[in-house]
């Protein structure tokens, strides 16, 4: 069942319109990634779960319910967010925690209890006492997460939660958020530039372009077939080339482009004008030939090669750029240096095929 | 009785500022150079008003408060209250904007939220009143003209000080000097330690 329905939502900042008829359904217990870059209304998206505005148009209902004003507090309470850059309150961090508590009239005896264990849970017992303002960016990350999960809500809203995270708190704030998903069935929604970490975490994730919500769907999809090339861009697909449809015989077609011709599986038809996706992980270079099943392979001159951590990122022209992602010890095992001759090659399958309309 | 005046004034104030802070509005900014300019409204100009509201033909002749401790507390409080609205606007212009999110987020209503950020001001918002309350016990102007300074009943410190100087007392002018300033150190250490404890 929809734990959240927005219809048609609009959002205007001064004449600037934020958002554009968004319209999104959040199941209970999902884990919903919404990645874009930065200023592409993902905070705004979540503001407006979270009632802390109104929108300029549309509708935002909660348990089949459309939320009207006289209901924003009651259903803000059934929400737990963490803002993009958490403050806390000059209070110990005991009285952080208890904050939500208490503007619930919570029973007093209960408080201490619960408060006590979510501190442990986020490992944070140990600073009971502590001014809030003397803790550490990732130490007032955790206040935040406590402070939002301490009343159990039905959904938690994170807006670019581990931004200011070492790789360590990373991981124990993504297994936390996890364990919440599974334990309590909560709703998480997660608004993030990161989209390993959507990968990483979500269910569904939906990608968010200058105000609209382009794709919506299983990771696997947006990654592998973005329905738009921005989203495609965004996902670190590095080869996107122009093509026409020369021919489709039972799925596999033949696609020209730039006086190349490559095989792609897909169902355009023939003649269509299209946009060819080609993830650089997908493209594997070798200094011969290659004679495994890739269908299409290219010889090429190395333009760039540029180490990353475990990875190196090639670029081969070959009459048309092509960015390759391969280990770092397979490019050194295969010598490759900037002006050597290579040859690139990637399946049929690999391809993604969009229409350019 | 400036306390009193600090109080009255505070309870008016307070609303008032955060009103004024927490809402966005055409003239903002010209209303808050006109309380910024009334701080330095002299004494004895509010005095006069507030004369000229109570006296027998005035307006609120009726009421039968010249020359009344209730007069110099109101003519007191009218004295600091653009100080008080003008600290309350900048000690709320001080918390960070994300607060009001925060509480309203962790589920707070409205007035919980406004609490909240009132809390989180709280050391501006006892400078506010310790400047009120300083303006306020240390002023001749007001008391004088309102109270009258009628011994036993509206004399206050300074109105005893201009007196006793004017009768060439100055010792006893300067020991009331002293006495105010003892008064005033009481406030301070009062209301910094109610502010530590929260």
């Amino acid at each position: 069942m929809s734990l959240v329905e927005l219809v048609d939502l609009q959002q205007r900042h001064g004449s600037r319109t934020t958002l554009r008829n968004v319209s999104l359904s959040i199941e209970e217990g999902e884990i919903l990634a919404i990645i874009g870059p930065t200023g592409s209304g993902k905070t705004t998206l979540l503001r407006l779960i979270d009632q802390l505005d109104k929108p300029a148009s549309g509708k935002v209902l909660f348990d089949e319910r459309e939320v009207i004003p006289r209901l924003r507090t009651q259903v803000r309470r059934k929400i737990g967010m963490v803002l993009q850059k958490p403050v806390v309150f000059d209070a110990s961090v005991y009285d952080n925690v208890a904050y939500p508590l208490r503007v619930r009239k919570y029973d007093k005896k209960a408080i201490p209890e619960k408060v006590n264990t979510m501190l442990q849970t986020v490992g944070l017992d140990g600073y009971r006492k502590r001014n809030a303002r003397t803790l550490s960016g990732g130490e007032t990350q955790k206040v935040a997460l406590a402070r939002a999960l301490v009343t159990d809500p039905q959904m938690l809203l994170l807006d670019e939660p581990t931004a200011n995270l070492d790789p360590a708190s990373l991981n124990t704030f993504e297994e936390l958020v996890l364990r919440f998903n599974r334990e309590k069935g909560m709703a998480i929604v997660i608004a993030t530039h990161e989209m390993a970490q959507g990968q990483r975490l979500a269910h569904r994730i939906g990608v968010m372009m200058e105000g609209e919500l382009i794709q919506v769907g299983q990771p696997a999809d947006i990654f592998y077939a973005p329905s738009d090339i921005r989203v495609a861009r965004f996902v670190g697909v590095e080869n996107i080339l122009r093509g026409c449809i020369a021919s489709n015989e039972g799925g596999l077609a033949e696609i020209e482009t730039n006086g190349h011709s490559l095989e792609a599986v897909t169902d355009h038809r023939r003649g269509e004008e299209v946009h060819l996706c080609i993830r650089p992980e997908e493209v594997t270079v070798s200094l011969q030939p290659a004679s495994s099943s890739a269908r299409n392979t290219f010889r090429g001159e190395v333009k760039l090669m540029a180490l990353s951590g475990p990875v190196a990122r090639v670029e081969i022209d070959c009459g048309l750029t092509l960015v390759a992602l391969i280990t770092r010890r397979s490019a050194e095992e295969l010598g490759i240096k900037v002006g050597q001759q290579v040859h690139a090659s990637f399946k049929a399958t690999a391809i993604h095929v969009i229409s350019r309309g | 009785m400036s306390a009193a005046s600090t109080i009255l004034a505070a309870l008016v104030c307070i609303p008032i500022g955060g009103l004024i802070s927490f809402r966005s509005f055409r003239g903002k900014r010209f209303l808050l150079n006109m309380i910024q300019t009334l701080y330095s409204v002299p004494t004895v100009c509010v005095g006069l008003f507030v004369y000229l509201m109570i006296s027998r033909s005035g307006p609120l002749g009726a009421m039968g408060w010249a020359f009344t401790p209730t007069a110099m507390v109101l003519g007191q409080a009218i004295l600091i209250t653009p100080i008080m609205i003008g600290m309350t606007v900048s000690a709320l212009s001080g918390v960070d904007k994300t607060i009001k999110d925060t509480t309203l987020s962790l589920g707070s209503s409205q007035a919980q939220a406004i609490w909240a950020i009132i809390k989180e001001s709280r050391f501006a918002m006892g400078a506010g009143l310790i400047l009120g309350f300083g303006r306020a016990i240390s002023e001749v102007g007001t008391a004088m003209i309102l109270g009258g300074n009628i011994a036993g009943y509206t004399r206050v410190l300074t109105t005893a000080i201009a007196l006793e100087s004017t009768q060439g007392n100055f010792a006893t002018a300067l020991a009331l000097g002293i006495i105010l300033l003892c008064v005033a150190l009481v406030m301070a250490v009062t209301v910094n330690i109610v502010q530590q404890r929260r």
